[in-house]
């Protein structure tokens, strides 16, 4: 059994239904990320794993334990929220300090906790500061230790990270990931920064209008998108329409041209239309190896971006974008220049659901 | 071009010397007792007069209990407002405001029609009940201005996630509220008992009605009475008023919040 079973969880707000059917299984320990666009349901199933909303069916587990008929204060599930919410009018010692006086712990321990949390968090000088002498790094990680004080079975991460600017976000999810890996508590962080839940997750849960499209580490995720909206969601990706010529061998036609992909295609018969995705990054300019598809096109657009330059090509009636390194010894082709562009068979997928 | 702020300080001259002149001829009038100087002698009679201190202490009391009772009736009903029922929010704001267009002395009638000796909780049968009932009818008097402070109070903070975070921790309610609520808002809890105590201290119809010895009935019998006392208790309970109106302003300011970038 694992340490968070979460089964056929759904949440209806009046007529609106904004979780469909959501199961889980969290291993102990684990760090699970749900990402997703604002609206996909992701926040209200981590509130409903906190208690601060009823479920409309389903079960919560924690630890083998039923906890949806249990109230927030009972679920021993620590909060870390995108507003920060530290107390204003207790100093930083006293927020880190709140719930082991609510556990009625005695006045030593909290004391050589407090200091504990401190020193994880890298503040031990700011203990006697007031939240609003805080920058909005330093608040988040103070409602951080302050959650993770009183030891909680698991750990709720609310897009902490949101209301940072981009060097501290970086920065601080770097220390939350390290922090939870030296704690080895179970963590469940909800992001709409898909960098960030590909750098600091064990799995991830890639929701969309309140179900979970893939359940996956994010190497699967990235690389093996199973519906186009995972492959449209998490990184730059190129859809195009294809039509399967023979599904067992894997063949398609693109744009007219005979393309592979590297297995058989399941569930599918020669004449339909399926989307194929393809990473900007599997791309290479040139003829490709006997085992690689290549194509012909036309240049449409080349933009350089730094260490990548981004070049944009149209095969017929569809275009397909391509990264390379940027590296100044090798001319980047023209706008309008007749190319020829090549991919791996594996690189190209076959995604579920309809074209 | 430079703009005229001549008109500008006409109208404040014009509205200071209304609300000053005839503040200026009470002051002025109140220190002419003695005849041919100027002199404090009827604030040293108002101010030895028995009847003075036992009306003011008597009302202060009352403004005290009146203040604990409305705090804790509005506080948690307007934070239960936001946090629960923030639907119902026109209606509590409808119902607050009652006792401003629904006259003292109707309220007072009713409560004596409510509580008198014949009724189920004869409330005026002993001094103690009816001291109870004109705390409460002060209460009534007072909503207002206190719901309408907390409220304010309680829309500047963050109500639901800082509730949401104490109870993640493990708080229950009445930790909430005192440990969470009630100090984030204490400005705005303030504003509100510092209205209230001066609503209490000069409120004369439910004191002279009830037949409680409060500082309302006092200054109506010196002021029925006297010459030159009356314009002096007018000058107390004018700087009692102030003074309340001063302290709004210094804790309003006291806590400056805002966050480091």
């Amino acid at each position: 059994m694992s340490f968070i079973d979460i089964h056929g969880l759904k949440k209806s707000f009046g007529p609106v239904t904004v979780v469909h059917d959501f199961h889980l299984a969290v291993e102990r320990g684990e760090f699970v990320s749900f990402l997703g666009p604002s609206g996909c349901g992701k926040t209200t199933i981590l509130r409903m794993i906190a208690g601060f909303e009823t479920a409309t069916a389903g079960s919560i587990a924690i630890d083998g334990k039923q906890v949806a008929h249990l109230p927030p204060a009972k679920r021993d599930v620590g909060m870390v929220f995108q507003a920060y919410a530290l107390f204003p009018n207790m100093t930083v010692a006293q927020n880190i300090a709140f719930g082991l006086r609510v556990a009625k712990k005695s006045a030593a321990e909290i004391r050589t906790r407090v200091g504990e949390m401190l020193d994880l968090i890298k503040l031990p000088q700011l203990g006697d500061r007031y939240p609003y002498q805080l920058s909005g790094g330093q608040q988040q990680r103070v409602a951080l230790a302050r959650a993770i004080a009183v030891k909680p079975q698991v750990l709720l991460l609310d897009e902490p990270l949101s209301a940072l600017d981009a060097k501290i976000r970086v920065s601080l999810r770097e220390e939350i990931r390290a922090l939870q890996k030296e704690l080895g508590i179970t963590t469940i962080f909800v992001t709409h920064d898909q960098e960030e839940a590909l750098s600091m997750s064990d799995r991830i849960v890639v929701l969309n209008e309140g179900r979970a499209e893939q359940v996956g580490t994010p190497f699967e995720v990235y690389n093996f998108p199973r519906t186009r909206f995972v492959a449209s969601f998490v990184g730059t990706l190129n859809l195009m329409t294809a039509v399967v010529v023979d599904a067992t061998a894997g063949r398609l036609t693109l744009d007219g041209r005979d393309v592979a992909t590297a297995k058989p295609i399941v569930g599918r018969r020669a004449g339909d239309e399926v989307t194929v995705a393809l990473r900007p990054e599997a791309v290479n300019l040139g003829d490709g190896t006997a085992q690689s598809d290549t194509l012909p096109g036309i240049v449409e657009d080349v933009a350089f971006l730094g260490a990548v330059v981004r070049i944009r090509i149209r095969l017929d009636a569809q275009t397909i974008t391509l990264d390379s390194f940027n590296q100044p010894s090798v001319a980047l082709p023209k706008q309008g220049e007749a190319v020829k562009l090549s991919f791996a068979r594996e690189d190209l997928l076959v995604l579920d659901g309809d074209a | 071009m430079k703009k005229s702020t001549f008109g500008p300080w006409l109208a404040m001259i014009l509205g200071a010397a209304y609300f000053l002149i005839p503040l200026i001829g009470t002051l002025e009038f109140s220190m002419r007792m003695k005849r041919g100087v100027y002199s404090f002698e009827a604030y040293k009679v108002v101010l030895g007069d028995p009847r003075f201190q036992e009306s003011f202490s008597y009302s202060v009391m009352l403004a005290l209990v009146t203040i604990a009772i409305g705090v804790l009736l509005v506080v948690p009903t307007a934070y239960w407002v936001q946090l629960r029922l923030p639907k119902l929010r026109p209606v509590v704001e409808f119902v607050t405001l009652l006792p401003l267009v629904i006259p003292a002395i109707v309220i007072v009638f009713g409560y004596l029609r409510m509580y008198n000796s014949q009724s189920w909780l004869p409330l005026t049968d002993t001094r103690r009940g009816t001291d109870l009932l004109l705390a409460f009818g002060y209460v009534t008097l007072a909503l207002p201005y206190m719901y309408r402070s907390v409220d304010t109070g309680l829309r500047a903070i963050d109500v639901r996630t800082l509730t949401e975070a104490a109870e993640s921790l493990g708080a229950g309610w009445a930790t909430i509220l005192f440990r969470v609520i009630f100090p984030n808002i204490r400005s705005a809890i303030l504003s509100g008992a510092f209205l209230t105590f001066a609503i209490v201290i000069g409120e004369f119809t439910f004191a002279a009605l009830l037949d409680r010895p409060a500082f309302g009935p006092y200054l109506q019998l010196v002021g029925a009475n006297r010459a030159y006392e009356p314009a002096a208790l007018a000058i107390i309970a004018f700087v009692v008023t102030w003074a309340c109106m001063g302290l709004i302003q210094v804790f309003g300011a006291a806590r400056g919040t805002g966050s480091k970038s």
